[in-house]
């Protein structure tokens, strides 16, 4: 009991916290732990971009960005740590870049009226605005990858997967059973035989899994893996000869860090992704000139052109041009969480505004709305090139399924919006 | 000087026989509990109770469990993750399943059912010590996960295998779910604490204690004198589990609020309780308390004074707040092995002589 004493001692260091600044964006990161391969590079991402609009445009709107970094090392109980560590900072919106935290996050963010933007995991639902109205998961969601990945092996069979073994190897968490639904009614739609293979946190050990994998011999693998996990999968893989383009992993198995270990064998493995890969972009020099150059780059400085990195800055750069429709659409350049919402809310993406930016052709393009709060559901395939050490983008952006996904958001978010006697409204 | 027993005289056998018998103790105890129950609810705020206060009162009332089972009778477990999942899962069985059910009674029957299941698995403990008891206990660890995973109907065939707790309150005031003050969570978890504490301290110092503590110390003796192993190992790993399972449910429902299995109750929180138990001291029930506020407070200072008071980079003072724990849990244990209640003990053994120790 003692104890306490000491811990309000503590009070007075957390009082002297980072200065408010005028836009805050929180970034709950983590480079530590069996996750770190993933998270430093979206980290380091996220943090270049708002340096560049600070020191190049003097913030957003004239409004300088504040990011106060938090590390959660994709553990939930750090997560809610950092979550009310930093809300009380006037934060206007949350990515915490784990579905884990996510879960925990909804009710409390919905609760706070601060908004989260989970480009591409957490809560699928999230979707239907009507029910989520501070939540987005734009551009892209689980269940899009999931439909996409079968759209591109109907494309690789000519269309027909009928009797085709497809097996899902996946993170047994909250993340790794999403697509399982989507894969189910996919399974009815055309008539693939689907089986599931479980990887328990975190991950490293997974020879039981493969030999199964081997028994089974699948026609493809779709992998939902993330951290450690990936890399120890495709090296697995390579160990019983998978043939690495039957081996298709979601956005999130998809990073440098996965394939390079095992080396020239880890040669045509494909990974979604809802965004374009690498560093030929006009942003990446000014980022240069601005960033790199004055010392400024987040982390260690090595992550500049890799698929997690460029994701990072996707995600910084999607949250930038919300937070510029807010202040277009209030007429205030200090934003509240509240306005940073309706900014989400209006947001939408062409191809002219990414162009502008310094990324032409980025993303795939989306206007957000009430009802729609996760896009259009658009991911493209990308193919490991072990030679030339980098991602190629093998397809263009792919549309899934709506027909099958739509109706399991809706399903999904009615019963959340039941069980928590919410009335799905959009006023 | 102030803390002696001379001039503090008892006059019946119940004053004699209290949990503080020093005065200046008392005194203390009573102020911490005055402390924690007026004055902390007013002045706490969102930040406090779930970073710091919440976790606190979680995990001692899960090192108390673990130390009445390692502590007093002697029986190693590392199946402390999975009893916890135990009492979450029950009370999110229970809250689904009775919504008009007062969570209060939930919780408690959560930590009933642990018990339960913690006696099941106490069993081998009739027949295996030491390392190999530990191993079966380790066995009941992945089992447990194992099974919140693989069967559907434990998490309401959620797509995502995530357990959320649903909106309960007390007296009309929320205390899980989104829209909880932070005052009420934080009451809601001291009164659950405190009552562990007490009911753990009075069982622990009675007859059953005694037996536990027996077995513990030698199992053939105690069985001579009539200690009989079945009824006493078993107890503790029931009484041991029911304290486990409250905070359990309590990590689940009040704290987190959501949670998924391997996540939150994997073989590292099983460690983690473990060690608790041992840095704040075996066999005491203020080194549970001890132990739970030094892995679960020192992190979270560390964290603040490293990157808020000093602006270091995130993902150094990460590691640094590893080695510096890690560092700080040797040095406690070589300066006193027997934890930080023992240092306690003798720091209170000297006090009593201030300021004329010889």
């Amino acid at each position: 009991m003692k104890m306490k004493l000491a811990t309000l001692a503590l009070g007075a260091v957390m009082a002297a916290g980072p200065a408010l600044a005028d836009l805050v964006f929180p970034s709950m990161s983590y480079r530590t732990g069996p996750y770190a391969a993933g998270g430093i590079p979206f980290a380091d991402g996220y943090a270049d971009y708002f340096t560049l609009l600070n020191e190049r445009d003097g913030g957003i709107g004239g409004e300088k960005i504040d990011m106060p970094e938090c590390e959660t090392a994709y553990n939930t109980e750090k997560g809610v740590e950092c979550y009310e560590a930093t809300k009380d900072l006037g934060s206007l919106v949350y990515q915490p870049l784990s579905t884990g935290i996510t879960y925990q996050l909804i009710p409390k963010v919905t609760a706070d009226g601060i908004p989260m933007l989970t480009s591409g995991l957490g809560r699928t639902s999230a979707k239907n605005g009507a029910v989520f109205p501070w939540l987005f998961n734009f551009p892209a969601n689980y269940w899009d990858g999931a439909s996409v990945a079968i759209k591109h092996i109907l494309d690789e069979e000519g269309g027909d997967v009928n009797d085709k073994k497809i097996t899902l190897v996946y993170h047994n968490s909250a993340y790794g059973k999403e697509p399982i639904r989507t894969l189910e009614e996919l399974s009815k739609k055309h008539g693939f035989d689907l089986s599931l293979v479980p990887v328990d946190h975190p991950g490293q050990e997974q020879k039981s899994q493969w030999l199964q994998i081997r028994r089974d011999r699948p026609d493809y693998v779709i992998m939902y893996g993330w951290g450690v996990m990936n890399q120890v999968a495709i090296q697995e893989a390579v160990n019983i000869r998978f043939p690495m383009d039957k081996f298709i992993g979601i956005w999130w198995s998809g990073s440098e860090n996965d394939v390079r270990p095992a080396g020239a064998a880890a040669d045509g493995y494909k990974a979604l992704t809802f965004h374009n890969l690498g560093d030929d972009y006009p942003l990446y020099d000014d980022l240069k000139t601005f960033v790199y150059d004055k010392g400024l780059a987040a982390g260690a400085g090595d992550q500049h052109g890799t698929a997690l990195y460029n994701r990072g800055l996707y995600g910084a750069m999607l949250v930038a041009e919300a937070a510029k429709t807010a202040q277009e659409i209030h007429g205030v350049s200090a934003i509240t969480p509240a306005m940073m919402r309706d900014g989400m809310e209006a947001l939408e993406m062409t191809e002219e505004k990414m162009a502008a930016l310094g990324l032409p052709a980025f993303g795939p393009e989306f206007q957000v709305t009430c009802e729609n709060h996760g896009g259009n559901g658009f991911a493209a395939i990308g193919q490991w090139d072990a030679a030339a050490s980098e991602w190629k983008m093998i397809t263009d952006y792919i549309q899934s399924d709506q027909e099958i996904v739509q109706p399991l958001i809706e399903a999904d978010s009615m019963a959340y919006a039941e069980e928590n006697g919410i009335t799905p409204s959009c006023d | 000087m102030f803390y002696r027993e001379a001039g503090d005289f008892k006059t019946s056998y119940v004053e004699d026989s209290q949990t503080f018998p020093i005065k200046f103790d008392r005194y203390r105890y009573y102020f911490v509990l005055v402390c924690a129950f007026a004055v902390v609810p007013f002045v706490i705020n969102d930040y406090w109770v779930n970073a710091i206060f919440m976790p606190f009162l979680i995990y001692s009332i899960a090192a108390i469990g673990l130390n009445i089972l390692v502590g007093y009778c002697g029986q190693v477990s590392l199946g402390t993750g999975g009893f916890m999942a135990v009492g979450a899962y029950g009370c999110y069985k229970l809250m689904t399943a009775f919504p008009d059910v007062s969570i209060f009674f939930h919780i408690i029957a959560a930590g009933g059912i642990t018990a339960l299941v913690g006696v099941l698995f106490g069993l081998p403990s009739l027949r295996i010590k030491g390392f190999y008891l530990a191993v079966a206990t380790l066995a009941a660890q992945f089992f447990l996960v194992w099974l919140f995973n693989r069967v559907p109907w434990f998490y309401n065939y959620s797509a995502s295998g995530q357990i959320s707790a649903p909106e309960r309150t007390i007296f009309g005031i929320e205390v899980t779910g989104a829209n909880t003050e932070a005052w009420a969570t934080y009451l809601f978890c001291l009164v659950f604490t405190v009552a562990s504490a007490i009911v753990a301290r009075n069982l622990t110092r009675g007859a059953q204690g005694r037996k536990w503590m027996a077995i513990r110390d030698m199992d053939i003796a105690a069985e001579i004198i009539g200690v009989d192993p079945l009824k006493a190992k078993l107890s503790a790993f029931a009484v041991s589990s029911f304290f486990v399972g409250i905070s359990g449910a309590l990590f689940f429902a009040v704290y987190l609020g959501a949670v998924e299995v391997g996540e939150a109750f994997g073989i590292n929180k099983s460690f983690l309780v473990l060690f608790m138990v041992i840095i704040g001291g075996l066999g005491s029930i203020f080194g549970s308390f001890a132990g739970a506020a030094f892995l679960v407070l020192l992190p979270v200072l560390l964290k603040n004074v490293l990157v808020a008071g000093l602006g270091w980079p995130t993902d150094l003072a990460a590691h640094l707040e590893f080695m510096i724990v890690g560092a700080l849990i040797i040095a406690f244990l070589i300066a006193e092995p027997h934890g930080l209640a023992q240092l306690w003990r003798v720091m209170k053994e000297k006090l009593r002589l201030w300021p004329f120790p010889h």
